[in-house]
């Protein structure tokens, strides 16, 4: 970078990216096709859109030379004032217990508000994905692409459990994590001496590999039309219904279809916190530093001794079994479940609320299932957009922040006090 | 025996088609050291515009098959190659030091992007043509009246292949853009010091990759007569794990690792399920990798510490 660029060099970058943008688009979006009612296809230009696109790109490259000119190469860390940043941390500090006494306290505030309520779940069942991938991805840096799977084999687990053999939720709830754990052994087992990318894609063919035999496998699964009528989880074998042996009957109040919504609610809130209070402990645990130290280096891992197979193992099993048991919430929640709700999508974005959250951070992965979730209920209405939106902004958060929106990878174990060692000391012969 | 041979034939014009889009990861592999993720979605746009130019070609009136496919080709590749220029510029450069989770990310996001973009662009139902060409030989007659068939598309895809290959191989060995990208795998830093312009480098090898996929999305259409949006991701995999299997960074291995792969795929819906053909190839991935690591023609990968 030399001298800043003036005004024709400027206009220079906004003319070429527009020239480039006016091929791309030329015939992608300036033609439009669609086969005909006798399977002919047909087309029509869509000149008007193009040149909106083109104009777009002009407008905002020149906005991207001015901010890229006026923050200058120093980047966005040095913008913000050091008092803002004490304020941020101070607030970070009690986010965390805040944001927790205002999410129990959601049913009491919402209790009327049946959308809210039924959205504070989903936020809560990704909280708890996030939470659980977490483990594999950002404690023990396993990059998981099949993570769904997981989540299959829990919900079909309770499903297939409960409509065949009608056990109650409380039963399998439990199983569902075994047999996801198990199924993470199973996978883990054979790919541990992978690393990094072919990992992710052999996690990725896992995940497929499961959706493509639910698909088929018709007689168990019920192939693409699924399994429907999964019992509704009971509180503790009390069903929550209008019955006489219902639990508002045994309480003696009046019933309501949001009792069990609320039931639902505090249900998730437990697992996801039961996952997040296992996670804290397991990272105090000696698994937890043989995680991290494993994202960091294997090849020193092995070097101390650390029986790197055992490790993964224990962290794909780990991550496994709490997303098998938020898939048997989401088996009991939906009372119907399909491959559909099992595809690479879902795992994408479950690992992009992972990644944006910071790998390792667990309040970041609340915060950003609450932000992915949340905008994408926001964005509803614009639903052919909304995985456009997506994956736009997974490259540009990689980009402008690679380490996600709270980067924390604080070690858990550090020196209190530096300690200098004497040059002669570290010698060749001597050290 | 002759389903077989029928089988086989089937099964090398698939591969083929595999052998192209693998080409692309495995090149990009060798050099930059990340899975891009989008190539699967760089082929299926190939497809689509291979698609738009045939049919504004043929509304000019043009009759002339061989001049159409002529120009459709070098119009899908040259944008096609746009499009892996502009990923790589977007995506991948401000990536290329960064934690090595990055890229990987960044591209599953592209990957996304490219599907949704041509979705919402081009709709989402399948763009059916008709055939283009027509007619073949049939080489062999059984008594009980089973007919080996040898299309033209078929043969015309197996010579396209050949032919891009020899030119590959040509560029990869002989001249200074294929150096500079063998110096590039090698080590990047001394390439830079040596005079090396490695963004350059790596840019091309985007474009040429880009370009091949733009091959495969043509011939996929000329073959098959359809393309639709959400083709790339599957056969992305497909690609990705005929790359595998032929050893990673080797350009005959990937070429050789896709024929395996649509044998294999053709064979096994041949003889045993259509339905689990997908499970078939996704299933060989996982045994190769693990039995396997490098590939048939890998080279072993030492880890330094």
């Amino acid at each position: 970078m030399t001298a800043k660029p003036g005004i024709p060099s400027i206009l220079k970058t906004a003319v070429v990216n527009a020239l480039v943008a006016l091929v791309l688009f030329s015939l992608m979006v300036g033609i439009r096709t669609e086969a005909g009612a006798s399977g002919q296809l047909t087309y029509w230009t869509r000149f008007g859109d193009l040149a909106w696109l083109v104009a777009a790109v002009f407008g905002g490259s020149i906005v991207i030379e001015l901010l890229r000119q006026w923050i200058g190469p120093t980047g966005a860390e040095n913008l913000v004032p050091p008092a803002v940043k004490s304020g941020v941390s101070f607030i970070g500090r009690y986010l965390a217990p805040a944001l927790l006494i205002f999410t129990l306290l959601v049913p009491v505030i919402f209790y009327n508000q049946r959308y809210i309520l039924d959205l504070a779940i989903l936020v809560l069942t990704y909280v708890m994905l996030g939470w659980g991938l977490n483990v594999v991805v950002g404690l023990a840096g396993l990059l998981d692409l099949g993570y769904v799977a997981f989540y299959a084999v829990g919900a079909y687990s309770y499903g297939l459990l409960a409509t065949n053999f009608g056990w109650s939720f409380w039963v399998c709830l439990p199983l569902a994590g075994i047999l996801a754990a198990f199924w993470g052994v199973l996978l883990g087992f054979p790919v541990l001496r992978l690393r990094g990318d072919y990992l992710a894609i052999v996690t990725l063919a896992f995940g497929e590999i499961i959706r493509l035999v639910i698909i088929n496998w018709q007689d168990l699964t019920g192939g693409p039309n699924g399994v429907s009528g999964i019992p509704r989880p009971s509180f503790f074998g009390i069903p929550l219904d209008n019955s006489d042996d219902g639990l508002a009957a045994k309480l003696g109040i009046e019933f309501s279809p949001t009792h069990r919504i609320v039931f639902l609610f505090y249900l998730i809130l437990a697992l996801a916190l039961l996952t997040n209070w296992a996670t804290i402990r397991l990272r105090r645990l000696p698994i937890g530093r043989a995680w991290e130290a494993l994202r960091e280096d294997e090849v020193a891992c092995r070097a101390l001794g650390i029986n790197t197979t055992t490790t993964k193992l224990t962290a794909f099993a780990t991550g496994a079994m709490f997303g098998g048991f938020a898939g048997a919430f989401f088996a009991t929640r939906q009372g119907f479940i399909s491959p559909e709700s099992f595809t690479f999508q879902e795992s994408a974005l479950v690992l992009a609320i992972v990644v944006l959250g910071g790998m390792g951070s667990q309040l970041g992965v609340a915060l950003a299932a609450l932000a992915m979730i949340g905008g994408f209920e926001l964005f509803r209405s614009l639903e052919t957009y909304r995985m456009l939106v997506f994956g736009m902004a997974m490259v540009l958060i990689m980009i402008w922040r690679p380490r996600g929106l709270i980067g924390h990878r604080a070690p858990t174990v550090y020196l209190t006090k530096a300690q200098t060692i004497s040059s002669d000391l570290v010698k060749e012969g001597h050290g | 025996m002759d389903y077989f041979a029928q089988q086989l034939i089937n099964g090398l014009v698939l591969g083929s088609i595999y052998g192209l889009i693998a080409i692309g990861y495995t090149m990009v592999y060798g050099i930059v050291g990340m899975i891009n993720f989008a190539h699967g979605d760089v082929f299926m746009i190939g497809g689509f515009i291979a698609l738009i130019t045939f049919l504004l070609l043929i509304s000019t009136g043009l009759t002339a098959i061989p001049v159409i496919l002529l120009v459709v080709l070098l119009v899908s590749m040259a944008i096609t190659a746009l499009y892996g220029w502009t990923i790589e510029r977007i995506a991948y450069r401000p990536l290329r030091h960064s934690f090595r989770l990055a890229p990987m990310l960044s591209a599953i996001g592209m990957s996304f992007v490219l599907t949704n973009y041509s979705q919402v662009a081009q709709g989402a139902r399948v763009k059916p043509i008709p055939p283009v060409i027509t007619g073949g030989y049939t080489l062999h007659e059984s008594p009980d009246g089973f007919v080996i068939q040898l299309s033209n598309i078929q043969i015309m895809v197996v010579i396209t292949t050949i032919v891009l290959l020899a030119l590959f191989t040509w560029l990869v060995s002989r001249t200074r853009l294929g150096r500079d990208m063998r110096a590039c795998e090698q080590d990047q830093t001394m390439a830079a010091l040596l005079g090396v312009d490695v963004d350059r480098t790596i840019s091309m090898t985007f474009v040429i990759g880009a370009a091949l996929a733009a091959v495969a999305g043509l011939m996929y259409l000329l073959y098959y007569g359809l393309v639709d949006f959400f083709m790339g991701f599957v056969a992305g995999i497909k690609a990705f794990t005929a790359a595998v299997l032929g050893g990673i960074g080797s350009l005959p291995g990937a070429m050789l690792g896709g024929l395996a792969i649509g044998l294999i795929e053709t064979f096994w819906s041949a003889y045993f399920s259509v339905e689990y053909k997908d499970v078939a190839a996704f299933s060989i991935l996982i045994v190769v990798l693990i039995f396997m690591p490098t590939g048939l023609l890998g080279r072993p990968e030492v880890e330094k510490v």
